[in-house]
């Protein structure tokens, strides 16, 4: 019995797999304030969100439109959905609240715990099973109808009875029955429990066939002799305290799983409150195959740059048809790192299922996405440092291929204009040959400069500045301009 | 039945005569440290009495020379030391059995053990069978056991065994548990439980889960609610239970005592080559000497001291072998040299291959010929003896005399710095008189000596001495070579060493 709410044919868990991706992926994009925000306190949905983002990467389109469906369904119904996810995270603490000791040694206690962890068990599953009876017509979505139906067809009244029939013998109180064969030293070995018999069947069945039976009794004060009888009943009982203990594992783990995905969904609706909290829009966006170049958008913003803010702010637009290179120029703190993040993010966003932070946007998926940033210590200019700059992206150029997405951040910037521009130059021609889509943000004017003379199949962007130096934080299509930022220095300082 | 008694002694006269004590000389050569290396972890079989005794006569060396030769094939080794592995373990269980409480039990057990031995005796039979064995001891002994097999005592016994165990394991029973109550009835079908309460849950099963099954030891003893539930299922199978009973009251000594012999006895030779096969891991040689008691003649090629060696291996030393021969009337070996440079332990290898000749093993060398002496003498230096010197003087003499008036023309005397507390005018003295004493005997004899004069003393007495490395006298090689006695070769080359010799005075020594 299996949920399937986060792919159409599969239950595979969220993994946390970078795939050819880096790690400092997420430092890059700051990934983390997102999913804090996603999380609201909750580590688990906070590991799962992560999780979501990282492996969504992977993601084909129709997963990607199987979970927008779903996550319209919880956007719609979200207090249903925040209440079977309140009866799953109830349903796994039984294991907890039963004692489980793994270490147990006595099946005895193990098929006792097991059978009462069961019998909660089966509470919460009825109470799944209710939910899913009363909302059925709510929902619409591929995911959550068929998984209504399944368990509204596993889970049927007769099956409960049964299980509560069985949870009750398991209890054994009439003792219990088994055969055995002599072993070595003719001790009794392969014992196999028996189903046991009722008290009325149990004599009835004997006077009938007139069975030869011996029959002895533990003197109540031979404490040896009950510890023995004792092993015994243990040893007897252990394969199915066994059966019992894992049957009540499957079923919490059918609840962990199920948790796994509603978790996924939940930190959705508590992005979604806190964006509408703000009156930041959101938008389910169109994803495209990953051999086309298209990236449009309207109101494209930085979703963390607005959680930490906790206010709305600036978006950006742009139409970038048939283009897979962006160039972002212009002037320091003119939002073009923010920009830059907000192309990842959203990228990632998207492929996970996820809304976007955006009033619209198409794209097409990638498979890998890359980033390259200036480190802090790359602010020195010593010789080392380029020398590490190109080594870190000799790392990355292993891994790409043509559908990566390439964000680079202020790169090669470790050595003067002159060769930061002609090594960027160098490496970008080629990439952007090969068709691999890349956002770069440069200073290196020589470098973008080149490229506006010689391409014309690039997008400039440039942070916008107001005559007065004051800044908008909004990118406008434009071409590079030779740095002011000397100059804001010179009027700064001598002025 | 064949006529096969022992595989260590030929002829009736010799079996069985166990010597407990360890033979004198044994300290002063090593061999205590040989003997007990090699029958370590083997005390059951208390081996230490065939490895002190020599045999007197050359065809019984050549019995076991023969024996041993057969088992260095490493096939037919094998199958001996797993048989004798087999009636370990079957000893081994038969005490435990012995120990049991309850009758069903114990019976049972009893039985496994009875057909362990049946199997293991089978096994062996099988295995040599289609060995090629060579040795007169191994062929009678196969001879022996091909008709014990095919005994009706031994075809019975493990008949009935079969049939027994059979019948016991086709006993099906149920038990049920309630409180405190037991019952045990006749075995029906119902249904396995475990597999419905599976087929129940099996819906929600996806990934493997944890395995939540016990271990439970499963002791040998028996406690009293099994075995009453045992009595239980003996009364619901009497005919069964009274087979068992009658099986093992009557085959109480079924173990056959040539058999055990033979195991104990073969230890001699598994336990000697498994010792020697650490040797010849090393590339040490290994060889059947050729025994006489007639022909003082000896010699022998690359041999070494073994409980040297053995040292020398646990440590990674390189091991050093050694020559020696006596020809014509060459009787007496003198040996002289620096310190350190390996006499005492060419003394005592001569000694050693000679004893472990004489009890019909393999020696270290490449090749030899030996002579079988009626008894071996040592008399090495005691040094724990705190006496004054005229009373420690006294005391080697008065043994000396002891040892000439027991030796013969047929004995071995080993003698290790004897005379060392004298004065040379003594010793030379002393030496000189002993020696025509030990002429006079023609018996063969090592002398390790100061007293270089010795050496050159008459045509019967052959110089060894040990060597140096001349341009370090510090460095020893180990090697022990005829030639004349030099006194000065040690002490000129220490000389050169510190440029105090002649002519390196002559340069130093400018005025």
């Amino acid at each position: 019995m299996r949920a399937f709410l986060l792919y159409e044919n599969d239950d595979l868990a969220l993994q946390m797999n970078y795939g050819k991706c880096s790690s400092s992926l997420t430092q890059d994009l700051e990934i983390e304030t997102l999913c804090k925000a996603m999380a609201r306190g909750d580590d688990f949905i906070y590991k799962i969100t992560t999780n979501a983002l990282i492996s969504g990467l992977n993601n084909n389109i129709d997963t990607i439109l199987y979970r927008q469906e779903v996550l319209r369904d919880c956007l719609n119904n979200q207090f249903i959905v925040r209440k079977i996810y309140e009866i799953t995270v109830e349903a796994i603490e039984t294991k907890n609240k039963h004692f489980w000791i793994s270490s147990n040694k006595y099946p005895s206690s193990i098929l006792s715990n097991s059978v009462s962890t069961l019998k909660d068990l089966m509470t919460f599953l009825k109470q799944i099973k209710n939910m899913a009876d009363e909302h059925t017509g709510k929902f619409k979505s591929k995911g959550f109808v068929r998984f209504f139906d399944v368990l509204k067809k596993e889970l049927d009244d007769k099956y409960f009875d049964t299980v509560q029939n069985h949870l009750q013998e398991l209890e054994f109180e009439d003792g219990i029955l088994f055969s055995a064969t002599l072993g070595n030293g003719n001790k009794g070995t392969n014992y196999i429990i028996r189903k046991p018999l009722n008290k009325k069947n149990w004599l009835q069945r004997l006077f009938e066939r007139k069975q030869p039976v011996f029959s002895f009794r533990i003197n109540d004060r031979d404490i040896s002799g009950a510890k023995a009888l004792g092993d015994l009943n243990d040893e007897v009982i252990n394969t199915i305290a066994n059966t019992v203990a894992q049957a009540s594992d499957h079923i919490i783990n059918f609840f962990t799983k199920l948790k796994e995905e509603l978790a996924f969904y939940i930190g959705c609706l508590n992005l979604h409150d806190q964006l509408l909290n703000i009156n930041e829009p959101v938008a389910f966006p169109i994803p495209v195959e990953q051999n086309q170049r298209i990236h449009s958008f309207k109101g494209l913003y930085d979703v963390c740059l607005a959680l930490t803010l906790k206010q709305k702010i600036v978006g950006n637009d742009a139409s970038i048809n048939n283009k897979n290179l962006v160039i972002i120029t212009g002037a320091n703190q003119g939002g073009k790192s923010t920009f830059l993040r907000s192309i990842g993010l959203s990228q990632l966003m998207m492929q996970c299922g996820m809304f976007v932070p955006a009033e619209s946007y198409t794209a097409n998926i990638c498979n890998s996405i890359f980033t390259h940033f200036k480190r802090e210590e790359d602010k020195t200019m010593e010789s080392g440092k380029l020398d590490e700059e190109l080594k870190r992206f000799s790392n990355v150029v292993d891994n790409i291929n043509s559908n990566s997405l390439l964000l680079f951040n202020e790169s090669f910037a470790a050595t003067n204009d002159r060769e930061g521009s002609e090594i960027a130059g160098q490496i970008v021609r080629e990439l952007f040959e090969k068709g691999i889509k890349i956002f770069f943000v440069t200073h290196l004017f020589e470098f973008a400069n080149n490229f506006y003379h010689k391409t014309k199949d690039v997008l400039y962007l440039r942070a916008e500045r107001q005559p007065d130096g004051t800044r908008t934080y909004k990118l406008i299509e434009g071409k590079p301009l030779q740095t002011s930022f000397g100059e804001d220095l010179y009027h700064r300082i001598f002025e | 039945m064949s006529s096969f008694r022992s595989i260590l002694f030929k002829t009736d006269h010799q079996f069985n005569k166990d010597v407990v004590e360890e033979p004198v000389f044994f300290a002063d050569l090593n061999l205590n440290q040989i003997i007990d290396a090699i029958v370590a972890g083997k005390e059951e079989y208390n081996l230490k009495p065939f490895f002190y005794t020599s045999l007197s006569e050359t065809y019984s060396i050549k019995y076991r020379q023969e024996i041993m030769l057969d088992l260095e094939n490493k096939t037919l080794f094998r199958h001996i030391t797993s048989f004798a592995e087999s009636m370990q373990n079957i000893r081994k269980q038969l005490s435990i059995v012995d120990k049991l409480y309850y009758k069903y039990h114990k019976e049972r057990l009893f039985i496994d053990v009875v057909k362990m031995y049946c199997e293991a005796v089978m096994t062996l039979e099988n295995q040599l069978s289609i060995e090629d064995i060579k040795s007169q001891g191994l062929l009678s002994f196969r001879i022996y056991l091909n008709n014990y097999v095919k005994s009706s005592n031994f075809l019975s016994l493990i008949t009935e065994a079969n049939n027994v165990i059979a019948n016991l394991s086709s006993i099906k029973y149920c038990v049920r548990i309630k409180g405190l109550t037991v019952e045990v009835f006749k075995y029906e079908s119902k249904e396995d439980y475990n597999a419905e309460i599976e087929k129940i849950f099996a819906r929600f099963k996806q990934n493997e889960v944890r395995n939540y099954r016990v271990g439970f030891a499963h002791p040998l003893e028996m406690n009293h609610v099994e075995a009453q539930i045992l009595d239980g299922v003996a009364q619901l199978y009497p005919d069964i239970f009274q087979k068992l009973d009658a099986f093992y009251s009557t085959n109480k000594f079924f173990l056959d005592k040539t058999l055990l012999t033979f195991e104990r006895e073969i230890q001699f030779y598994i336990s000697y080559l498994e010792y020697i096969s650490i040797f010849k891991k090393e590339g040490l040689k290994f060889c059947y000497p050729d025994v006489s008691n007639t022909s003082k003649e000896i010699f022998c090629n690359e041999t070494f001291d073994i409980a040297l060696a053995q040292k020398l291996i646990k440590n990674k030393s390189t091991i050093v072998t050694n020559d020696f021969y006596l020809k014509n009337k060459e009787r007496i070996i003198v040996v002289s040299g620096p310190n350190q440079s390996g006499k005492t332990t060419f003394a005592r290898m001569f000694g050693q291959v000679h004893f472990l000749a004489s009890i019909g093993c393999p020696i270290p060398g490449k090749e030899a010929k030996l002579f079988l002496y009626d008894k071996i003498f040592t008399i090495f230096e005691k040094k724990e003896r705190i006496k004054d010197l005229r009373s420690k003087l006294e005391d080697d003499l008065l043994r000396i005399r002891d040892i000439l008036n027991q030796a013969s023309s047929n004995s071995i005397i080993i003698m290790n710095e004897i005379f060392t507390a004298t004065t040379l005018k003594d010793a030379l003295f002393l030496g000189e008189k002993i020696m025509e004493k030990l002429i006079k005997l023609d018996l063969l004899c090592v002398w390790v000596s100061f007293v270089y004069e010795l050496a050159s003393f008459s045509e019967q007495t052959v110089s060894m001495t040990g060597n140096i490395v001349p341009e370090n006298p510090d460095l020893r090689t180990y090697k022990i070579t005829r030639k004349p006695a030099d006194g000065l070769a040690y002490a000129l080359s220490i000389a050169k060493k510190h440029q105090l010799t002649y002519d390196e005075l002559i340069k130093r020594i400018k005025v």
